[in-house]
């Protein structure tokens, strides 16, 4: 649905992004992550046909953003990062312009309005100014406007951005409601957010592409291993030289932060599970097992490996890559 | 062409806010002094007349009350029109909605043309109440009709220039402030270039007392219409448009 190859855009001599190359299935929901700065913004303007790229092509369901814009406008919806919208209209006149400008027949757009209201929660604020409304509503009447015509693609920049955790819950709702019928492109910089919302991820730095797949390939990738988590009373060098005897075990360390006081972290090829093993040791030895857990490799920890690397590599390491 | 839902909008929005109540009220207020000093002055002048017959025989009401009334009125567009047209681009740009808007399936040309028809309707709306002057004198005099008409033709062109170059100023800039000011100081130099036309003579006056916008409006009031006044007032308007278009395009290309 969306295809977008050598994508470079530079801003004087700035380069905001640089060759990004990257394509979204339909239907897909697909986050855009990255530290701020990191040209998410400029690469989603292009793609909304706020602004040509320097060079390189975006295609959007077959038309080029540049050449067949008006094309590409009809299917989109955006939603910029600070939610730009009109402070002194009132929601329901609002939602009605937007449907009105991007060609919603006038028979349906009094159904779609009120259809797009309903699920956008915004219905009992419809007759309230925009400018006195709270974030939270703001946020989405913008994505309301966005989804009023009912676009093929959904371009969200930064949607939960500076909402608190229940509006955070709520728009997240919103957005995966919306997979299946859209395909969504989105970008944040908060990871859990991509982990619980997201097909894919397209990890971005310094504007280029650092990584991209779906989360699971993307983990694998990162951390070919599998963690287990075990606390154990018992003498620990007797305890780390048996686990490790164990088939497909490749390491035992202490946990962080702890100073040898049983508990270990167990790294074992991929794909094999060594609890069972670890728990009949434990009986076997009469060694108190006192917590096993497997601990699943996080996107975060996917993220940092990859940004904290690219910053290694760069020999830079003033900057904070999650800042 | 989506023209239309832009235009209107564009007009709702002047009257959800302050903006076209306030400008009214300050036009009408101003205008209507203007109205009642003129017409009490031919009043006195009339009744002087009236012992002196030599002194009345070019009196008209038409000359003496509407013209001066009609270069009044463009006195205060001169002041008015910059703060209508000043929040059409640079509101946007400030507050960042231009960036839904230029990514909506409209060309820019339509915002343009939705932006500008729409302060063009709130100043026909405008110049439309002050038909109540002539309204007036109609009450009390014959008055000729046809040099009303075309004064108020020359302050709709007159205006729509206004309009066009407060449109650019404002596609210039994300500060209503400069745009406003902007549009002032322009359309300020053009009105007083004919000034120095008298002085300046030979070739040179010809040309400043051509390109100064003031000059153009003077025989429309007269109830002459002159295609040199009308083009010049509707090529000002077109470049100034164009100038508007190029801005958009090059400001989409800096991001």
């Amino acid at each position: 649905m969306i295809e977008v190859e050598h994508l470079t855009k530079n801003y004087g001599l700035v380069t905001a992004i640089r060759d990004v190359s990257f394509s979204v299935a339909a239907g897909q929901i697909v986050g855009f992550l990255g530290p701020n700065g990191a040209g998410k913004s400029t690469a989603m303007r292009i793609l909304a046909c706020f602004m040509p790229a320097s060079s390189g092509t975006a295609r959007v369901a077959g038309h080029d953003v540049f050449r067949e814009s008006m094309e590409v406008r009809r299917r989109i919806g955006y939603l910029p990062e600070s939610v730009p919208l009109y402070t002194d209209m009132r929601v329901a006149p609002y939602l009605d312009f937007v449907a009105e400008v991007k060609g919603v027949p006038r028979a349906e757009r009094r159904r779609k309005v009120a259809d797009v209201m309903d699920r956008c929660l915004v219905t009992e604020v419809q007759n309230r100014l925009i400018g006195k409304l709270s974030k939270g509503y703001r946020q989405r009447v913008g994505l309301a406007q966005a989804i009023v015509s009912d676009p093929e693609v959904l371009i969200l920049d930064e949607p939960t951005i500076g909402l608190d955790p229940k509006q955070i819950t709520e728009i997240r709702s919103l957005i995966k409601a919306l997979a299946g019928q859209h395909t969504v492109i989105l970008s944040t910089h908060i990871l859990p957010e991509v982990s619980i919302l997201c097909d894919a991820v397209i990890i971005i730095n310094k504007g280029a592409i650092v990584a991209q797949g779906p989360i699971e390939a993307l983990v694998e990738q990162f951390f070919p291993t599998a963690r287990v988590e075990v606390e154990i009373v018992g003498p620990p060098p007797a305890v780390r030289d048996r686990i490790r005897a164990i088939p497909g075990v490749l390491s035992v360390q202490d946990q962080a932060g702890t100073n040898g006081d049983g508990r270990y972290v167990v790294e074992a090829a991929r794909g094999r599970d060594v609890r069972a093993e670890i728990f009949q040791l434990a009986a076997q030895q009469r060694w108190d097992l006192l917590e096993l857990k497997r601990v699943g490799m996080t996107l975060e920890e996917v993220f940092i490996r990859i940004v904290a690397g690219e910053e290694a590599a760069a020999g830079e390491a003033g900057e904070n890559p999650r800042s | 062409m989506r023209i239309w839902p832009i235009f209107k909008k564009e007009l709702r929005l002047y009257f959800t806010s302050p903006v076209a109540w306030v400008v009214f009220t300050i036009f009408l207020l101003i205008g209507g002094y203007f109205f009642y000093s003129i017409f009490a002055f031919f009043t006195l002048a009339s009744m002087q007349s009236a012992m002196n017959p030599a002194m009345g025989r070019d009196l008209n009401v038409t000359d003496s009350v509407m013209r001066p009334l009609f270069s009044n009125i463009s006195v205060i567009l001169l002041l008015l029109l910059p703060l209508v047209t000043m929040r059409l681009f640079a509101e946007e740009r400030r507050s960042g909605t231009i960036e839904l808007l230029l990514t909506y399936p409209v060309r820019d040309g339509a915002v343009l043309a939705g932006k500008y028809l729409s302060a063009l309707a709130l100043y026909a709306i405008m110049i439309g109440l002050t038909v109540l002057y002539p309204g007036i004198v109609m009450y009390f005099a014959r008055l000729e009709w046809g040099p009303v008409l075309t004064g108020y033709l020359g302050l709709l062109l007159m205006g729509a220039t206004f309009i066009a170059v407060g449109v650019f100023a404002s596609s210039l800039t994300e500060n209503q402030i400069v745009a406003s000011i902007t549009t002032f100081g322009v359309l300020l130099i053009f009105w007083i270039l004919g000034w120095s036309a008298d002085y300046a003579g030979g070739t040179t006056g010809k040309v400043l007392q051509f390109l100064s916008i003031l000059e153009h409006n003077e025989s429309f009031a007269k109830g002459v219409l002159d295609t040199k006044d009308i083009l010049y007032y509707l090529n000002f308007t077109v470049l100034a448009l164009f100038l508007t278009l190029r801005s958009l395009e090059a400001r989409r290309w800096k991001g």
